[in-house]
């Protein structure tokens, strides 16, 4: 991240947060899912100002031939940023972060869906990211995982997105853009929420290892936290007459 | 409902949600055994019948298996066989050695071409999931007159009704043919009243499907038990 700029001050003098949050608060999560009905799955997750929609389409015949896999299906995530969801417009169209987060989200849902199921197929999953406000790619994450639930892919377990962080030397839960820009450290990770399992993991910035056991301790905690939110935006859906 | 989910509460689950352990029932569908756990892998209603456990899911693809009565649309035609759309992952494949004709080589679309609706059956889905269908048996055929819709096919048996009933009751109320194919299209032949109503049933099917209430509102709709044992 934008690291360096070491004379901003991004904690209250009473230990809050610029935002008025406690060090181990989350933003307020909101998720809906089977919101597009021409997708096979769905979703919508807001996370702080975050605003990422995820659609899933497939399993279907993988195009072109080239990607096939004999085995198993292949999970083709598109990870897209809108050019009016930041504060400097974006140039349309893939650059190297998005391939980037395309890449490790792919991976990361490949590890929980259950691809052995669908050879010679492909599953896609399109993000779409309609306002950023730092941590798009687990709110990007998060959708994809309630998308693929939506349209009814097996998986093992649904992978939550969340991240925590360095500020003023201090470990956050889920950074803002402020202390995304101007804080020391970023660790967004991929949770499987059932069993505890990481499905992936990067990290900006420098942590010692006391301060990521403690990035990761905030982080399991939201994870419970946002998969309770996930699980009951599905059953919203689809609990009205059981 | 019907059966061994009658009065039975009906429990919506989320992939990845531990529903019991493998200690005393077997994992059916939607349900993956994990060390001593099980868990659903799909969103969808649990069901227990004997000692198995089993997901239905809400929401899925039809997956094409062998012996399946299916509604397919033409998409592509070569010398000496077609393709059709069956809503799978992948297109089904009729040779013309199983098309109800005697087809010369390069005549193949003469007989049929893109966009025709056939009703076949599923003859083989090998273990790469490729689908063979055969347009040879009794009735199957090339579907000229009358409409098409579609239902997600898990609400296919919710649409039939136990041995055919809701299906049977459907026909007769409406004077119309109709054909629900397992992939979830449905085909109905008749005069525009009764295509009405049967449309209003798939509305229905499409709205309610799922819920415990669904046979007793398809029965107040069509105006009759079907077969006076609900």
């Amino acid at each position: 991240m934008m690291g360096g700029y070491g004379d901003v001050k991004l904690l209250n003098d009473d230990g809050t947060r610029l935002d008025g949050r406690a060090i181990d608060e989350m933003r307020p999560l909101t998720a809906e899912v089977g919101i597009l009905p021409a997708a096979d799955g769905s979703a919508i997750v807001t996370h702080g100002l975050n605003v990422a929609i995820a659609a899933v389409y497939g399993p279907v015949e993988a195009h072109p031939r080239k990607i096939q896999r004999q085995d198993r299906a292949v999970v083709d995530v598109r990870y897209n940023m809108a050019p009016f969801s930041t504060s400097d417009r974006i140039r349309p169209g893939y650059n190297r972060r998005s391939r980037e987060i395309s890449k490790v989200t792919a991976e990361a849902l490949e590890s929980v869906v259950l691809v052995e199921r669908f050879p010679r197929a492909k599953i896609s999953v399109e993000i779409e990211i309609l306002a950023a406000e730092a941590g798009t790619r687990c709110a990007g994450i998060t959708a994809a995982s309630l998308a693929l639930a939506d349209a009814g892919i097996p998986m093992r377990d649904m992978v939550v997105g969340v991240a925590s962080g360095k500020i003023d030397n201090i470990v956050v839960l889920d950074l803002d853009k402020a202390e995304d820009n101007y804080g020391q450290a970023d660790l967004p990770v991929g949770i499987l929420p059932t069993t505890g399992e990481i499905a992936f993991l990067q990290m900006d910035g420098d942590l010692s290892p006391e301060e990521y056991n403690t990035c990761m301790e905030y982080n399991f905690k939201a994870a419970k936290e946002i998969h309770q939110i996930m699980i009951d935006a599905l059953k919203a859906k689809y609990d009205g007459g059981a | 409902m019907n059966g061994a989910a009658e009065g039975a509460e009906q429990r919506l689950v989320t992939p990845g949600e531990v529903i019991g352990t493998s200690l005393d029932k077997s994992a059916g569908i939607g349900v993956l055994s994990q060390g001593e756990g099980m868990i659903a892998t799909r969103l969808g209603w649990v069901r227990e019948n004997n000692d198995t456990i089993s997901v239905d899911p809400i929401n899925s693809r039809y997956t094409p298996r062998s012996g399946d009565l299916v509604i397919g649309v033409i998409e592509a035609v070569r010398n000496n066989l077609w393709f059709a759309d069956v809503l799978g992952p992948f297109n089904g494949l009729l040779p013309m050695s199983l098309a109800p004709w005697k087809v010369e080589f390069g005549a193949a679309r003469q007989f049929m071409d893109v966009g025709d609706v056939i009703l076949a059956r599923v003859q083989e889905v090998d273990e790469s999931h490729s689908v063979v269908l055969t347009m040879k048996g009794v009735g199957l055929r090339k579907l000229k007159e009358g409409i098409m819709s579609s239902i997600p096919m898990n609400l296919v048996s919710k649409l039939k009704g136990e041995n055919d009933e809701n299906l049977r009751a459907l026909s007769t109320a409406s004077d119309c043919r109709v054909i629900v194919g397992e992939n979830g299209r449905i085909w109905i032949d008749g005069d525009s009243t009764g295509i009405d109503l049967v449309r209003k049933a798939i509305d229905l099917v499409n709205k309610e499907g799922h819920k415990n209430t669904f046979q007793q509102s398809l029965s107040d709709m069509i105006g009759n038990t079907p077969g006076g044992a609900e």
